[in-house]
């Protein structure tokens, strides 16, 4: 009879090596579909992943992807490793993306040096709110964040669209639901001289570099982490869940908030109905594929950007159709917890008695 | 169940390399034509249409161009990103099919000065950014007669998407349309703030049908509303696509996008050498609007009516706008016989009057 | 407004909310068990495919719907197989099943959009769908509308009335304590996890054999995560699922005729409504129970393994 039986201390090369086979289960499987739909496997990476990152315009637009994907999957991971489960990462990101952007269009024409930190600033300060509001009910009334954080983006989702419909609209845009291009004071400085990646991506590495030191050198990170693991722990270990909590859905709403401002100063350069396409669900993903290690998370989050890039090439070159990239994610994801019980237990296989 | 579901299998595999066999291009040809599509290609409508045309391309020019295309490009920070890989990819010239590509297209246009970049429905240009689009409002006033002479209950139910110029000018042409044949005609328009979104399509049809409108319009891109009036024995109007399929007895007749006409002279410029950036606002006269076949239910006399108006639009001696039109508020837009100059038509943001309703989040 | 209008409105909020019914009676039989799955989306899609393909192949109603409950089930069994025996995260795991199932059902749906399922013949009950108002309102539905209303019935008589409800119930509240009196607690999750999947796929088939009918992907738009707010805010109680479930649509449908009537609020503003007031009544019912420790199933998304 097979058995489980938890591991008392997890060691990080079990823990790389789960990750080392999920990634190649989901590449062999990926590798079988192409061939049997008459592809070589081979050619075709080539053409869909390396072709792509061969050119200063292609690794520009990853880290552009990955910009967002970092910087709020260091913020889950943080808080999942809290037992915080905010699923509402997207909201926060819409949340901070509006704020952000309404700073922007609010000094638009200001050509000061202040008005890009001020447009950072806000965008955070949007995200912050919207984390605040299911930390506060968590808090104060014991309301599931989960539900909380999820309603509040469809919220905030359709906040932005009134905005950009009205409010926000492109005054000399014929009545396009836009808003006008940013100036430039409001534009973030770009990395290269192709493509759009931009100095947000140097923020995502700091903060993924500052949630380690975190979780490694400071005592709140260990806090955060028992009062994750057990609740009971923590209350006996004096320590305060409301704290955690507090932590937890505050830096996820800003840094979710700091991407989506960074994404519409960044990538975008002006507020649309649409600023984000899922990156707050994709940065589960991420969190998750990175083991809830912030550091690891920059590795994950370039390797989903790239899952992005490789899906659109892999329809430009191939013909392969868009959902791909979802199918592929989804077995990634699969594959990845599947495994990752062989990290937390240790597998027996005993005879029945 | 065991046999259904190997047959759904093997469906489901013959159906991926019909589509996956379907993309492979070869690669020495003089012109690489990208697309991209806002929705899926096999959305029955815009994107649907926009592919008839890339495909007549293949078609006319057979190893002159090769052409490649990325469906479901969501319109956002993603955009910019997919046209730029296709410039990278050695795309020579570049269809961004959906208005929410503006920016995105005039970027990306930058980046990539060698490559012609055709933005449909959206009005910034550059030097190597050509605009186009479709008189679809000569369309909508042909509709509008065919209603306004059939209704019974006066009442036309119209779902809209977003109110910009484009959806504005094809309610208020179809409106005006419809009440010069039936002056008791009223228009009941609801907003569904979404191209694409069946569900809420069907419900806003099913919301119309309730409150009496016995014709529906719609400038949302999904079936569904065909659907909805075909079930309830009312009638519709197809819409960017032939969609009798789905309303084979509702259907009176829709209007199509032929986009073929204008890819192939752009693709044919590009290849002689003589492209340049220009803005195309092409309707019956160019084959860009065509209408689909008459239904069953449409009388000689209304199809008499209707191909007089298509006729005399193309011949020039009518104008969708022609005054006298008032504004909603009453104030007076066209003096007699004046006709709409482009530029007000193009930046249209208001209901002409007897229109019910205001236009949503209006300043 | 005349009455003939008013029974359509309320006709038309039936039919509109009878998916959600369907997709919340699924997620609240998962939450009943202590399984949080938010993968109803992926389910929900899945079963529309499903549906739908069997219904364009000529079959009744019945084997179509019976074919997206199958969908849906054996979708879920995957879900099942990565929280139960691989003891993954639920949450993940939900997210990724949410994934996979709207990339899988764009895939191998594409080749069907366009089609239409054939049209499906209302049932007028006797007598009561003369009554006027009435009549129209409530007794002209499709078998699916009286199906969501029996299967919420059927639901409440299982996890309230019946003992091995009574047992699921158990395991939601406290895993530990039902394994120690014996019950196999995973083993009653995975059936809770095949029926909640199967409920959920008949959700979504609503939607492409009644509602719009046709498929195209994405196209449950979200409604399965509606579903999962929707069982917090019954409560987690199967005729309350039917109550958020019809105001949610109720929601829906007003806010097109209010447009339809000339009325001009931003449609926005009113698509908020029922995130706003799923929020305020979860800090409600929380507010209530203060002290009480927390609401709905204790025992709700934590990972269960066997001990010693």
């Amino acid at each position: 009879m097979i058995h489980f039986e938890s591991r008392a201390e997890i060691c990080w090369f079990h823990e790389w090596i789960v990750v080392a086979v999920a990634l190649a289960l989901t590449g062999l499987t990926c590798a079988v579909l192409l061939s049997v739909f008459g592809f070589d496997p081979f050619v075709s990476l080539e053409r869909i992943v390396i072709k792509p990152l061969s050119s200063t315009y292609g690794v520009s637009e990853l880290l552009a992807k990955a910009t967002p994907l970092i910087t709020i999957g260091v913020a889950l991971s943080l808080s999942f490793r809290a037992g915080i489960w905010n699923i509402g990462a997207e909201g926060q990101l819409i949340a901070g993306g509006l704020a952000g952007g309404a700073v922007a269009l609010a000094f638009y024409g200001v050509d000061s040096f202040w008005v890009l930190p001020l447009t950072l600033l806000g965008g955070s300060l949007g995200g912050l709110v919207w984390g605040a509001i299911p930390a506060f009910l968590k808090v104060r009334f014991n309301v599931n964040e989960i539900l909380v954080s999820l309603m509040l983006t469809y919220v905030a989702l359709l906040l932005l669209s009134v905005m950009v419909h009205g409010p926000l609209r492109d005054p000399d845009g014929y009545n396009f639901p836009e808003s006008r291009l940013f100036h430039d004071a409001a534009i973030l400085p770009k990395l290269f001289s192709a493509g759009r990646g931009h100095v947000g991506f140097i923020f995502s590495l700091l903060f993924a570099v500052g949630a380690t030191w975190v979780v490694k050198r400071w005592h709140l990170g260990f806090e955060m982490k028992v009062s994750g693991l057990s609740q009971r722990a923590a209350c006996f270990a004096g320590y305060d869940r409301n704290q955690t909590i507090w932590i937890s859905l505050l830096v996820g709403g800003a840094l979710s908030g700091f991407a989506g401002v960074v994404e519409v100063t960044g990538t975008i350069g002006q507020l649309v109905p649409n600023i984000s396409p899922s990156y707050g669900f994709t940065a589960i993903i991420v969190a998750f594929l990175a083991r809830l290690h912030p550091l690891a998370v920059v590795p994950a989050g370039l390797l989903v950007a790239l899952s992005y890039l490789a899906g659109e090439s892999a329809q430009l070159a191939l013909g392969i159709p868009g959902a791909a990239t979802q199918i592929f994610q989804g077995m990634l994801l699969f594959f990845l917890l599947g495994t990752s019980l062989l990290v937390n237990y240790r597998i027996r296989f005993r005879r029945r008695l | 169940m065991h046999k259904f579901m190997m047959q759904l299998r093997t469906r489901v595999i013959v159906s991926l390399v019909a589509i996956l066999s379907f993309g492979i291009v070869s690669a020495d040809a003089a012109v690489k034509a990208g697309f991209i599509y806002v929705g899926p290609v096999a959305d029955g409508g815009w994107t649907y249409e926009h592919d008839q045309g890339r495909l007549a391309i293949e078609k006319a020019y057979g190893d002159k161009v090769t052409t490649v295309f990325v469906e479901n490009v969501a319109e956002g920070p993603d955009a910019e990103r997919v046209i730029g890989q296709m410039a990278n990819d050695g795309a020579d010239i570049i269809f961004t099919t959906s208005f929410g590509f503006m920016n995105p297209t005039i970027k990306s246009a930058k980046q990539f000065p060698n490559v012609k970049f055709e933005h449909a429905t959206g009005y910034k240009k550059a030097d190597n950014v050509a605009t186009y689009s479709s008189r679809f409002y000569e369309g909508r006033h042909v509709l509008g007669l065919i209603a306004g002479k059939m209704t019974i209950t006066n009442t036309i139910g119209y779902i809209a998407s977003f109110p910009i110029p484009e959806v504005v000018r094809g309610i208020n042409a179809a409106y005006l349309a419809a009440k010069s044949v039936n002056p008791n005609v009223k228009f009941k328009v609801i907003w569904v703030s979404s191209w694409f979104d069946p569900g809420k399509e069907a419900d806003a049809a099913t919301a119309l049908i309730d409150q009496g409108a016995d014709i529906l319009m719609q400038h949302t891109d999904s079936s569904a509303p065909m659907q909805i009036a075909e079930k309830k024995g009312m009638y519709a109007f197809g819409q960017a696509s032939n969609m009798a399929a789905a309303g084979p007895t509702a259907q009176l007749t829709a209007i199509i996008d032929n986009w073929s006409p204008y890819y192939l002279e752009r693709v044919g410029a590009l290849i002689k050498g003589s492209w340049a950036s220009s803005d195309t606002w092409g309707g019956f006269d160019t084959g860009m609007v065509e209408l689909a076949p008459y239904g069953k239910a449409v009388p000689a006399d209304v199809r008499q009516l209707a191909d007089n108006a298509k006729k005399a639009i193309i011949e020039g001696r009518l104008h969708p706008f022609t005054g006298p039109i008032n504004k909603q508020d009453g104030t007076s837009w066209l003096k007699a016989g004046e006709t709409a100059d482009d530029g007000t038509l193009l930046g249209m943001g208001f209901y002409v009057e007897g229109i019910e309703g205001s236009l949503p989040s209006a300043n | 407004m005349d009455m003939i209008l008013l029974s359509a409105i309320v006709h038309a909020i039936l039919v509109a909310s009878t998916p959600l019914v369907f997709a919340g009676l699924g997620a609240l039989i998962q939450e009943r068990a202590g399984v949080l799955n938010l993968g109803i989306e992926g389910l929900m899609i899945v079963g529309a495919l499903a549906g739908f393909v069997v219904a364009l192949s000529g079959q009744p109603l019945l084997v179509s719907v019976l074919a997206a409950a199958m969908a849906g089930a054996l979708l879920a069994s995957l879900f099942g197989f990565l929280v139960l025996r691989c003891l993954a995260n639920p949450i993940a795991s939900g997210l990724a099943l949410t994934l996979f199932g709207l990339g899988l059902s764009a895939l191998a749906g594409a080749q069907y959009v366009g089609l239409s399922a054939p049209q499906v013949a209302v049932w007028h009950i006797p007598l009561l769908s003369n009554i006027p108002f009435v009549g129209k309102a409530f007794f002209s539905h499709d078998p699916l509308v009286y199906g969501s209303i029996l299967a919420a019935t059927v639901v409440w008589w299982f996890l309230m009335r019946s003992r091995p409800g009574l047992v699921l119930r158990a395991v939601g509240e406290n895993h530990d304590s039902a394994h120690a009196l014996g019950f196999s607690v995973r083993g009653i999750r995975f059936l809770a996890i095949l029926a909640g999947g199967g409920l959920a796929g008949i959700g979504g088939a609503y939607l492409t054999l009644i509602q719009t009918p046709l498929f195209v992907e994405g196209m449950t738009a979200g409604r399965g995560w509606i579903a999962l707010a929707l069982v917090v805010f019954a409560s987690w109680r199967p005729f309350r699922v039917i109550a958020g479930a019809y105001l949610f649509g109720c929601v829906t449908i007003v806010q097109l005729h209010s447009q339809a009537f000339g009325v001009s609020i931003p449609s926005q503003i009113l698509s908020m409504l029922p995130y706003l007031a799923t929020i305020l009544v979860l800090v409600f019912i929380s507010w209530r129970s203060k002290g009480k420790g927390s609401v709905g199933p204790s025992s709700l998304g934590k990972t269960f393994k066997i001990s010693h």
